[in-house]
């Protein structure tokens, strides 16, 4: 009965397509920015201008930030243009708007270049050509790199892929100060560090998902366990590069303690994870890793916004 | 453009949703003039109208 019901809405929205009309609702253009997605770029991007030594206005500052999520923004429609297929197979996605025949195709891969476009050029020319640059470059990973390339190719799809979800706060720092520095660079060395543990632990989860789309996820191609010890491999990596900002300086004694806490979790998850390999308690562990793996970034994020943006930075030595 | 079909009739759910859509998109055109505006402010300063001719 759905089915039909939403092959009748993807046949209205076609021939009101045609006539130039879209059937799209706000509500549903704004999902294919991917909100939640925005609100980390926003947030990780927010933390790169806090960190670096600025004084540029407010507004200026205000206005990069805002054109850093609408970039990211625009990479996740281009992406769920570009996946519209695989999305209608998998539970997860299914209810995009693509995908449910709220929007057509055409619609948001206009929609998208559109604000590609646009937040590349007013970030340019609000704070200056470097940055957007950078965020040209992080959109045109996000969605020709690891959209339309790697994704369907490579079961290190979200490894490289994961690049571009470290990249916002490298773009912030470099719309404040004009320059990419070594603080901002260990900031998307965590988050590419932490992709891989994160994703393939809500692979292991939903690896019907992936198969039945047919993207080449690690426990898909190289099995559960392979997965499994690669989780801790990259988590072993992952734990102390998460205290380096304690080591350059930038990170201060409440993110010394949040990162040591939270990395020792995440190591102790990711222990289990690879020991806990039958049934329903393998699927629980993976799934509380996924879950503790974002808390985890928001905390030590959060933490350093705090140290920084409301003056709580106290130094670890002295 | 010869493919284009002349609209059709909308269900009031349509006509609903296309009013949204253009209110939107007022919305967001009023906010990047306000959004040049004081950007351009904040960059050059209250001044910058005030040029020796």
């Amino acid at each position: 009965m759905s089915t039909m019901s939403n092959s009748l809405t993807e046949a209205r929205a076609e021939s009101l397509a045609t006539a130039g009309l879209s059937q799209g609702d706000v509500s549903d253009f704004f999902a294919l920015l991917k909100p939640r997605v925005m609100f980390l770029v926003v947030f990780t991007a927010l933390v790169g201008m806090v960190v670096s030594p600025s004084n540029v206005h407010p507004v200026v500052a205000f206005v990069s930030l805002l054109m850093i999520a609408v970039g990211g923004g625009a990479s996740g429609c281009l992406n769920m243009w570009w996946d519209a297929d695989i999305d209608a197979v998998m539970t997860r996605t299914a209810k995009r708007p693509i995908p449910a025949g709220k929007i057509q195709p055409g619609e948001a891969l206009a929609f998208g270049i559109t604000l590609s476009a646009g937040s590349v050029i007013i970030l340019g020319l609000v704070s200056n050509w470097l940055a957007a640059g950078l965020l040209a470059f992080t959109i045109f990973f996000y969605v020709v790199v690891y959209s339309i390339w790697l994704k369907r190719s490579t079961p290190q799809n979200i490894v490289i892929g994961g690049a571009a979800g470290a990249l916002p706060p490298v773009v912030a720092q470099a719309a404040v100060t004009g320059q990419v520095s070594l603080d901002s660079i260990v900031l998307f060395a965590i988050i590419f560090m932490w992709t891989p543990p994160h994703f393939w632990a809500l692979a292991l989860v939903k690896s019907g998902d992936y198969e039945r789309a047919g993207i080449p996820m690690m426990p898909n191609v190289a099995g559960p366990d392979a997965t499994r010890f690669q989780i801790l491999a990259y988590t072993i990596l992952l734990a102390p590069l998460g205290m380096v900002p304690v080591a350059l300086g930038f990170g201060g004694l409440a993110y010394a303690l949040v990162s040591f806490v939270g990395g020792l979790g995440m190591l102790a998850l990711a222990v289990q994870v690879y020991r806990l390999r039958e049934g329903e308690p393998a699927m629980r562990v993976a799934q509380q890793l996924f879950g503790f793996s974002i808390l985890y970034l928001f905390l030590l994020f959060a933490t350093l916004l705090a140290e920084h943006g409301f003056g709580l930075f106290r130094p670890v030595l002295g | 453009m010869a493919d284009r079909k002349a609209p059709q009739s909308l269900t009031p759910e349509e006509q609903k949703r296309r009013r949204k859509r253009s209110l939107a998109l007022a919305l967001t055109l009023g906010a990047l003039v306000l959004l040049f505006y004081v950007v351009t402010i904040a960059k050059l300063g209250p001044g910058v109208l005030q040029r020796p001719m």
